[in-house]
């Protein structure tokens, strides 16, 4: 898994808003002016920093911009094929596995009582690891501490299983992301990465899903980009997926150059978009086209 | 592969019982070529047959024109407690079974 370093601080990485600001500000050559005007930057600055960060008013999920069919499958709880994912992870979950020969009931219980709202607070940084992890981040990192087993290839249908199974336990708690000392780097991180024009195309994530949210993309309405329903049934995919597959459809959309799934930038991205999300019932296993 | 099967728990004598059934299968074409430019073989759930405590209630002959993960349903008439057992098998000749008790007042 190779992801570009310090792929946000790019020579093209051009924050919105504030470039053309600071580019006529810092031509003045008035040395009187000089000081008022660096205040001024740094406000303008400020300000574009704190217009950034928005969550959008009101706040939707991808199901209300979802078709009547698309809904029905979802609220039937036999009919919804991510369902299936979410029979696999109940599975994996009694299934011992690793040296140890431990199942993940072996220490949680079973997965409804155990598991209740603990997706809600995901991602957010693991003590143990100094670094912020998402879901499957966390269920790989209990596979090596307790069970002493080969962490689960992201995107497996393993991993999509438990991932499935632990959000689906808080199905209807809503998204409470947390923004601390310890992640607000990493929410920082997540946040540029959102407003960041990237690709052929020189999108950003908000040009689509902050502006233009229930506008049309050739067929397709555009949501306002939440993630509180994955892992997702997508039909598309014909097969449940995560959030960061979705990542890499939104890049490959723009023709942008994708980055790996669990990778540490698209963690942050997640950070960014859980904070985004805040308040929004979680909806796993959801539907989508 | 995994299977749910979902009946009612309980049924009265000669009611008529909805049975569904979904399959986490790829339900793979034969149409589809991989990255590489390889034909990915056809792999789809072939045959499936329900049997109500032993006596085949229901058979389906599904192709490549079936999505992935399929799901089907059907309705039978409850006459005895017991099982409804599905059983299937792919082209790859993986095969599987899910079962299902019904109570029968």
């Amino acid at each position: 898994m190779t992801t570009p370093a310090g792929f946000a601080r790019h020579p093209s990485y051009v924050k919105e808003g504030n470039s053309k600001a600071r580019f006529e500000l810092s031509n003045r050559s008035y040395a009187h002016l000089r000081l008022s005007a660096v205040a001024l930057l740094f406000a303008v600055a400020c300000a574009a920093h704190a217009a950034e960060a928005q969550k959008p008013s009101p706040l939707k999920s991808g199901l209300d911009f979802a078709g009547a069919d698309v809904r029905a499958l979802q609220a039937d709880d036999f009919a919804n094929p991510g369902m299936l994912w979410v029979a696999r992870g109940e599975k994996l979950w009694r299934e011992p596995a690793g040296k140890a020969a431990k199942s993940c009931a072996g220490c949680h219980g079973e997965a409804p009582a155990g598991m209740k709202g603990v997706a809600a607070r995901y991602p957010r940084v693991d003590p143990g690891a100094a670094r912020l992890v998402n879901l499957e981040g966390r269920i790989n990192l209990c596979r090596e501490r307790h069970q002493g087993a080969a962490p689960l290839q992201y995107e497996s249908d393993e991993l999509l299983g438990l991932t499935a199974l632990v959000a689906h336990q808080s199905r209807g708690a809503p998204v409470a992301a947390a923004l601390d000392p310890q992640n607000r780097a990493s929410f920082e991180r997540g946040r540029d990465f959102y407003h960041l024009r990237q690709g052929q195309m020189n999108l950003s994530c908000a040009h689509c899903h902050d502006r233009n949210s229930g506008g049309k993309l050739a067929a397709e309405t555009v949501s306002q980009g939440h993630g509180n329903a994955y892992p997702i049934y997508r039909l598309e995919w014909q097969a449940a997926g995560s959030l960061h597959r979705r990542f890499r459809s939104c890049l490959f959309g723009i023709r942008a150059e994708s980055l790996a799934p669990g990778s540490p930038e698209f963690v942050d991205l997640e950070l960014y978009l859980a904070w985004r999300a805040s308040g929004l019932p979680i909806e796993t296993p959801g539907v989508r086209r | 592969m995994v299977a749910r099967v979902q009946v009612p728990q309980e049924a009265k004598r000669g009611e008529a019982i909805e049975i569904r059934i979904a399959i986490q299968h790829p339900m793979e074409t034969g149409f589809r070529f991989d990255l590489m430019g390889r034909a990915i073989p056809k792999n789809v759930i072939n045959s499936l047959v329900a049997r109500y405590n032993g006596a085949e209630v229901f058979r389906a002959e599904l192709g490549s024109g079936v999505a992935a993960n399929p799901s089907l349903q059907f309705y039978t008439v409850a006459e005895a407690s017991g099982t409804i057992e599905f059983s299937w098998v792919d082209d790859a000749g993986v095969s599987g079974t899910e079962r299902a008790a019904i109570t029968v007042i």
